[in-house]
């Protein structure tokens, strides 16, 4: 499905991926570990298509596409969601409305006609009961005064609303509680399907106990320098980072 | 990667043209230019006025000519020399007309374009209009239903004719002709405009509509609006505007008056469209408008603007609480973009007990325009438990522009409550990249977020004035967004 090949990329003259490969297939989920500046995120924007970041070396493919040069909404038109460590507050505008609006600009650009009211009304409850999220929710303007959880569950219920293809979920357990936690990733899990694929970025191993990677990769100054099982995630909460760096140097 | 960027959208909002920039070419009857007492009396004659209403005129021009041309505000403009301007001009094939089809047909080609064709207008559930094309009423419909309700809607000019106490008894009572200069000028010189009077006890049905329209070049246009609701009353008065792209600065001094008398209710909204000037700064309308609404005992005056307009605004819509219980609102979007400048707001005087006024402004600036809010709370002595909550947002988007806000607050009664609250954003590149990510473009993002911005407001609009204003703010932001 995805498919990276010596990936290189630069925000403002300073290189921060320096030869990414990376390959996930439908039904797979990778999670990304590594400390703090290692690229993650950079990562994780450079695939979704932030223009920030300049690629000078190697390709992405998406289903066997290059998506180098795509802006990020037709990224998103083709399937590809992230969740923001950080998510925007927009004032004024409603959850109700910013889905709405992604949905039917996504299916114009496929070619497709708006989605009728009452369907979008129905995929809404659906997914609002997949999720126990209580549709006031709905009402309230993006973000604008959200608790880190309810931020968080919100970027899940638009990931559901959306179906995407590719899920990235960058950091989604900062900021979060245990229960939080727990909230989270039984949505990550229920969205799952045969047909998709879910990157999950994070530093900590805890939201690895509930969502369980099939793949484990450790970035480390842009690149990646160690990919494992599960195991490999529980080795490094125990060892810390240090025991990778110790390697890298040896 | 994506290759629109906000600075090819802020090239884009530069180029674009005044979507409304035609010119109808419509016979006039165009006064020499120039002021002097010569001219008023002509105006007074041309309108076929009883001579009290030309001696007010002569009073209000002997007062113009001893004041000086405001410089508070934070607008810098070349000043119209006013001995330049013509000060009346009317199509002058026939001025008024029984139905549509003795109309010119250039008029209505003009209304087509945009997109307020009368014929529409009249199918329309429950909009009656006044149509101003420069300075004479040229269409009114929808008489008869008003009629029966006694209500009274025409132009001022039949007004002084027809309803001489109504108009000699309220005519310069809320916005006197010292009051300040446009004012002074509007009273000498006024063309035509709006008489509305609601009788005691009646709900308007429908929602009166005006558009106005500068047309001929080089006329000033000096509207007069006189709303009168009287005791337990309510009428809600939708005001629009749009002119012509010209070369020359054109002059607009308006004068509305709104009386609410006991338990009566007025709802005065506006959305103003004058060509703004080229993305240069060149040409456009300079608005200097007075508007100002008495509100008696148990009375509520809300206006509700949306402006989009204008190379320069000056404009405060104000409410003087006068009764007990009386209650003052103001809810207002101001658009600037290229080289326009606005310095808007509204003023609240409570002198009664218990009165209580709102106050939501919302500014957004692009290009290298300047946006100002200036407000006045003004709680007098024996005011007694008034309340007034003031919100002054404002909207940045790109770097060269600037917003201001100028609060002044007085008050001389300790039981007084005020609030204010100001806040300044500017549309960052994140919310348009989680937008993007969302599979949402630049512009229809911008579009949404502006829309989210300006909610507040856009809900105090009746329902068709909503849409039209929703669509002037993409028009005046987001250059091909519809």
């Amino acid at each position: 499905m995805l498919k990276i090949n010596n990936l290189h990329a630069k925000v403002e003259d300073k290189e921060i991926l320096k030869g990414i490969d990376l390959e996930i297939k439908a039904g797979e989920i990778h999670a990304i570990m590594g400390p703090n500046g290692s690229g993650k995120s950079t990562l994780a924007s450079v695939i979704a298509g932030k223009e920030d970041y300049e690629i000078t070396k190697g390709e992405m493919l998406f289903k066997n596409n290059s998506i180098d040069e795509l802006s990020a909404e037709e990224r998103a038109h083709k399937g590809i969601f992230m969740s923001f460590q950080y998510p925007i507050e927009i004032p004024g505008v409603t959850i109700t409305n910013f889905i709405k609006t992604a949905i039917n600009e996504t299916r114009k650009a496929r070619g497709e006609k708006e989605m009728p009211a009452n369907q979008m009304l129905k995929l809404l409850r659906e997914k609002c009961s997949m999720l126990e999220i209580d549709r006031k929710f709905l009402s309230r303007s993006i973000n604008d005064g959200f608790s880190g959880g309810e931020k968080k569950r919100n970027e899940i219920f638009q990931m559901a609303m959306l179906e995407p293809t590719l899920s990235i979920l960058d950091e989604t357990d900062s900021g979060l509680d245990i229960d939080a936690l727990k909230v989270v990733a039984s949505g990550v899990n229920k969205l799952k399907t045969k047909t998709n694929a879910t990157v999950v970025i994070t530093h900590y191993q805890r939201l690895l106990d509930y969502i369980i990677p099939d793949y484990v990769h450790v970035l480390f100054d842009g690149k990646i320098v160690k990919s494992g099982n599960k195991n490999l995630a529980i080795e490094l909460e125990k060892k810390g980072y240090d025991w990778i760096k110790e390697e890298i140097n040896n | 990667m994506s290759k629109y960027t906000e600075d090819d959208l802020k090239k884009e909002l530069e180029t674009k043209e005044y979507e409304y920039g035609f010119y109808t070419d419509i016979k006039s009857d165009t006064l020499p230019i120039g002021l002097n007492e010569e001219i008023v009396k002509a105006i007074s004659k041309k309108k076929g006025e009883p001579s009290w209403m030309t001696e007010w005129r002569l009073d209000a021009f002997k007062i113009w000519k001893k004041m000086e041309e405001p410089e508070w505000a934070n607008v810098k403009y070349k000043k119209p020399d006013f001995q330049k301007i013509s000060y009346y001009s009317a199509p002058s094939n026939k001025p008024k007309y029984n139905s549509l089809d003795e109309v010119d047909p250039e008029l209505l080609a003009t209304f087509k374009k945009l997109g307020i064709s009368i014929d529409e207008q009249k199918k329309l559930a429950g909009v009656a209009m006044d149509v101003v094309i420069d300075s004479v009423s040229v269409a009114t419909t929808f008489k008869d239903t008003l009629n029966k309700k006694g209500i009274i809607f025409c132009s001022i000019s039949e007004a002084i004719k027809n309803h001489p106490d109504l108009i000699k008894k309220y005519i310069g009572s809320v916005v006197p002709k010292k009051d300040n200069f446009y004012a002074a000028l509007n009273s000498a010189v006024f063309s035509d405009g709006s008489f509305c009077y609601i009788p005691k006890g009646v709900k308007c049905p429908m929602e009166l509509s005006t558009y106005f329209r500068i047309n001929e070049a080089g006329t000033g246009q000096f509207e007069r609006t006189l709303v009168i609701a009287d005791k337990g009353s309510y009428v809600s008065y939708l005001e629009g505007c749009s002119a012509p792209s010209r070369d020359e600065n054109q002059l607009h001094a308006a004068v509305v008056e709104l009386i609410a008398l006991d338990d009566a209710e007025i709802k005065y909204s506006t959305v103003q469209n004058w060509y703004p000037g080229d993305s240069k700064g060149k040409g456009g309308v300079f608005n200097f408008v007075t508007k100002r609404g008495l509100c008696e005992k148990n009375a509520k005056i809300s206006w509700t603007q949306v402006e989009t307009g204008s190379a320069v605004t000056w404009k405060y819509p104000s409410c003087i609480l006068k009764g007990d219980n009386s209650v003052g609102e103001f809810h207002s979007i101001a658009v600037t973009n290229n080289f326009q400048q606005a310095d808007t707001g509204t003023k609240m005087i409570h002198l009664g007990d218990n009165t209580r006024s709102t106050i939501i402004s919302k500014g957004i600036s692009a290009g290298k325009s300047q946006n100002s809010y200036r407000g006045l709370v003004h709680i007098s002595a024996r005011a007694n438990n008034a309340r007034n909550f003031s919100q002054c947002d404002s909207l940045l988007i790109g770097n060269k522009c600037g917003a201001h806000t100028f609060p002044y607050i007085e008050t001389k009664n300790k039981s007084a409550q005020v609030e204010h609250e100001a806040t300044t954003s500017k549309i960052g590149e994140d919310q348009i990249f989680y937008c993007n990510q969302r599979g949402i473009d630049t512009e229809k993002a911008i579009a949404l977020i502006i829309n989210g911005f300006s909610k507040d407001v856009l809900n105090k609009l009746p329902m068709e004035f909503a849409v039209e204003a929703q669509k002037l703010l993409e028009i005046s932001l987001e250059g091909s967004v519809g």
